[in-house]
């Protein structure tokens, strides 16, 4: 009757138990050849997931008020019921740290090892978005400074100072982000090394001949209008902490931690619907090969399919729960439909995936986990069976039309541009506005104009008004942001919107 | 290797600074909050937290976003009934954001205010902040007396652990100075000798050697001075010294005569609660004494103070005796902060006033930090009004008064008697 191998059979959790989970999931996720980092699970009460919700999840982090709302925030729901706390939250940190709340049962709490310590964890430690843009064995040590750095400049330059640099600096946070590795600076000796090479070509071309022609004014006038920066910047808050004019040392450095955070987290921004949908799918195939092997009783895996079935459902977009695509669902989708077209595919699938039909799904899983971030993966992988399953379908509002227009469904001739407007959708690039420095008058008013360059004629909130004000602050010189459309290189652009801090006397000029 | 770790019994409440900083943020809209609430709570919850709603416009942060315009295509789930190249309506107001029919359900509740609850004492602080109570605060040591240690310099005997190490060295070192001074200045003459004696030309070897000898028993003295005697030892002294602490007493004083309906009582009571929780924010211990009067006066408990109904004339300066009595009595003004809260209707025999005026002027106020009267009466001032308006224009520092005529005066009067005034620091010194 009663099968001894049950790991448990209650819905009270111990450690113990916790432990034993740990180890068997461990077991099976090897088997699965998930490489993770290592564990530290702690268990955490529900006022203190509000803690770690309300600072992004940050073990420590610094003092600001907009963690206060936050916390405020999610206290007021939770207590109105409106809400419930996530079950987890896991950080990208070596070792891997996941929070358990004490109020789950062990059923969640088997549910969040499986979701947590092996599904994010193989992920933040597979995918080349997390490995190129974050380093987990420093985080912590890192949060752990720049707290510090920033209590002590509290005690030193008042909290008021610091409070104002943090929310300027939080204003431009989404653009302190480099989406392209810069180059190592080189040493002292390189530069030497570098600048006596040039010399000695320069003067093997030597030309006396060259040196007769006359210099006209014109390339004069041109050098010395030499736009500065000479490429446009897109990470705003690192053109700020290197070339504003007035900020003290420790004023950088602040400018500085924001934009590491930043960074820290723009991989995260980047992969929340493969993310989610990996761990979403390793819980489920964890668990059910813990059923599979006799480990845990019906009771436990009815009570961990009705808390899936929650967690990956996809209301329509008509009804009053719809909230967006939800990444649980459609990524748990995607990353279960490369197993099924690996292992059965269909002739649609062979027509459409012929790199992944009848391979082995193990393979091509950890493939799509570890090169691709949300847009490549939607392009990559979505499949005409899911568009259809979802009944996808996608809405165009163009301001040059009186309608809006249905562009594609779910039928043949729909599934390329649907898959393209999806991935569309999940490019951070398109969701917010393309913000760049085009130039600073470093020789005059050293004033900084900022340029928006539009992407599908899209214009600019007005909130980038306040937003400019911070920027104000921060570059202490007049700064002038034009709305512009994309335009080859050289041509003068004519702005369709200017946002000017501090107002310009007379708007007209 | 994984590891569990229990941290729930981590220290809660690691958001608290940022929860301050939040309130020191928005400290303006919130305290209009305060200011609103205070005017409709009623009379026994005045004591409790407090709903904030500050507009969420202002507490956000605001961020570089797309507008509306231009070209938008979303990708939505749940398809019915369209097919290609269906044309809609853009639909109005609302699901506006040209992003089609399906956001209008979370744009909804964007748009409230952020709404939340602060506790009690910040209602309090929130409350009273920038008032002060008039006059210096009296500190006197009390019965029941607290100690603190203070460091009071060195004494030759303690407990061992506190021994005052470069205290006792100190001591040590001048002791053997002390003792050996007259062998040591001896010694270093007769090594001095015995040099000379070895460089001379023919060495004089008893002499010699009868120098080492004396050499060696000198030696053997200043060896024998101890490195560390019982008197040296020097310990840290602390003594304890009794903390004054603040106390205060508030004289609740209330006309409870015929005319005083339950209405206008409820208005005193107010008044009475909002200044004894503001006693209690600055003084560490305070009494509160209840006087109702109608013809004679009498000292009752709270519960009567408010509650019992009694009928009859009015004579207001046997309250203001019996307050003069238990102040001498029980309340000497050299230790005790005392305030004075009148409340009244504005009756009085007629005759009495001055009797008032007389009392406060020349047996009260000089020994009071504070009296503050309120006339609650939508009606014409009275004898006993224009008597008090004469004794704050002698003893404005100490005596204020003020007409109350609807609950929602309460606050705003209360504030006006306590405002902090500027530049007026220590006015209350002479008393």
């Amino acid at each position: 009757m009663t099968d001894k191998n049950y790991i448990s059979t209650g819905s009270e959790w111990t450690f113990e138990l916790i432990e034993r989970y740990d180890q068997e999931i461990g077991k099976i996720a090897k088997e699965y050849q998930l490489d993770t980092y290592p564990n530290q699970i702690e268990i955490i009460s529900s006022e203190q997931m509000m803690d770690a919700y309300a600072s992004a999840g940050m073990p420590l982090g610094y003092h600001h008020w907009s963690y206060g709302k936050q916390f405020i925030n999610v206290e007021q729901s939770y207590r109105r019921g409106q809400m419930g706390l996530a079950y987890e939250i896991v950080i990208n940190s070596n070792p891997c740290i996941a929070y358990l709340m004490e109020e789950n049962s062990m059923t969640m709490q088997a549910l969040v090892i499986a979701h947590a310590s092996y599904g994010h964890n193989s992920f933040f430690k597979g995918n080349y978005m997390f490995r190129s843009w974050t380093d987990a064995d420093s985080i912590i040590d890192y949060l752990l400074f720049a707290k510090n750095y920033i209590a002590d400049c509290e005690q030193r330059y008042g909290i008021s100072a610091v409070e104002d640099l943090l929310d300027s600096c939080h204003a431009l946070m989404n653009y302190g982000v480099d989406r392209y590795r810069r180059p190592y600076p080189i040493s002292a000796a390189e530069e030497a090394n570098r600048q006596k090479e040039r010399e000695a070509l320069l003067q093997k071309q030597v030309n006396e001949l060259w040196r007769t022609i006359p210099e006209s004014d014109k390339d004069k006038q041109f050098e010395s209008a030499a736009r500065f920066p000479s490429e446009p910047q897109e990470n705003l808050l690192y053109f700020i902490e290197k070339h504003a004019p007035l900020l003290e040392p420790w004023q950088r450095e602040v400018v500085r931690i924001v934009r590491k955070t930043a960074q820290y987290f723009y991989p995260q921004r980047q992969t929340q619907l493969m993310n989610e949908g990996w761990a979403t799918f390793w819980h489920y195939t964890l668990l059910n090969t813990l059923y599979d092997r006799g480990l845990v009783n019906d009771g436990f895996m009815l009570e961990f399919l009705q808390s899936h079935s929650g967690v990956v459902m996809q209301p329509a977009f008509d009804t009053p729960y719809y909230n967006g695509i939800n990444p649980y669902a459609l990524g748990f989708a995607m990353m279960s439909d490369i197993r099924r077209i690996s292992e059965t595919p269909s002739d649609e699938d062979r027509y459409w995936f012929p790199e992944l039909a009848g391979r082995d799904w193990l393979e091509n899983l950890h493939l799509a986990m570890r090169d691709f971030k949300d847009e490549s993966f939607v392009l990559q992988y979505l499949s005409p069976k899911l568009m259809r399953d979802f009944k996808l379908f996608s809405l165009v509002d163009d301001d040059k039309d009186s309608e809006l227009e249905i562009s594609a469904i779910h039928d043949e001739t729909g599934y390329q541009s649907l898959r393209e407007a999806l991935g569309n959708q999940y490019n951070l690039q398109n969701r917010e506005p393309n913000i760049q420095v085009y130039s600073a008058d470093v020789r005059g008013d050293r004033s900084l104009t900022l340029h928006h360059i539009r992407h599908e004629r899209k214009p600019l909130d007005e909130s980038a008004e306040e937003v400019l004000k911070h920027v104000h602050r921060l570059w202490g010189f007049p700064v002038k942001l034009l709305s512009v459309e994309p335009q080859a290189s050289g041509v003068c652009p004519i702005p369709l919107q200017q946002f000017d801090c501090p107002k310009s006397q007379n708007p007209d000029t | 290797m994984n590891y569990v770790i229990d941290r729930r019994l981590n220290g809660k409440q690691k958001s608290l600074v940022n929860r301050q900083r939040f309130l020191e943020r928005y400290r303006k809209q919130i305290k209009q909050s305060v200011e609103k609430a205070v005017g409709e709570r009623s009379i026994t919850d005045i004591n409790k937290g407090e709903r904030i709603s500050i507009p969420r416009k202002d507490t956000d942060e605001p961020v570089f976003r797309h507008g509306k315009g231009g070209f938008q295509e979303q990708v939505l789930p749940g398809n019915k009934e369209f097919i290609s190249g269906d044309r809609f309506k853009r639909p109005q107001g609302g699901g506006g954001q040209g992003s089609g029919p399906g956001q209008a359900s979370d744009s909804g509740e964007g748009m409230d205010d952020f709404v939340f609850e602060i506790s009690q004492s910040e209602f309090l602080d929130f409350m009273f902040e920038d008032l002060e109570l008039p006059n210096l605060v009296k500190r006197h040591l009390m019965g029941d007396v607290e100690y603190k240690t203070h460091r009071a310099g060195f004494a030759d005997v303690g407990n061992p652990g506190q021994v005052n190490i470069v205290r006792s060295m100190r001591s040590a070192s001048a002791r053997r100075m002390a003792l050996g001074g007259k062998d040591r200045r001896k010694l270093r003459e007769l090594e001095a000798e015995l040099q000379e004696l070895a460089r001379s030309p023919v060495p004089d070897h008893e002499q010699q050697q009868q120098l080492e000898e004396e050499i060696h028993r000198l030696k053997g003295r200043l060896k024998r001075i101890p490195w560390l005697d019982d008197f040296d030892l020097k310990y840290n002294l602390h003594v304890k010294q009794p903390v004054p602490r603040s106390q205060a007493v508030m004289f609740c004083l209330m006309d409870v005569s015929g005319s005083m309906t339950q209405g206008i009582k409820d208005i005193a009571k107010r008044f009475f609660i909002l200044l004894y929780l503001f006693l209690q924010r600055n003084y560490e211990h305070t009494d509160v004494v209840f006087i109702r009067h109608h013809t004679s006066a009498k000292e009752v408990d709270e519960q009567e103070f408010f509650y019992s109904r009694e009928t009859g004339g009015t004579i207001v300066s046997s309250a203001l005796k019996l307050m003069q009595e238990i102040v001498d009595k029980r309340y000497p003004p050299a230790q005790w902060n005392i305030y004075g809260a009148q409340a009244s209707d504005g009756d009085n025999w007629n005759d009495d006033s001055s009797n008032c005026s007389r009392i406060l002027s020349n047996d009260l106020l000089d020994k009071v930090q504070h009296f503050s009267y309120i006339e609650i009466t939508e009606q014409d001032h009275q004898s006993l009004w224009h008597e008090y308006q004469q004794i704050q224009a002698h003893f404005s520092d100490v005596f204020a008064m003020q007409n109350i005529r609807t609950a929602a005066d309460i606050y705003p009067v209360f504030r006006e008697l306590f405002q902090r005034k500027l530049g007026q620091d220590g006015v209350g010194a002479a008393v």
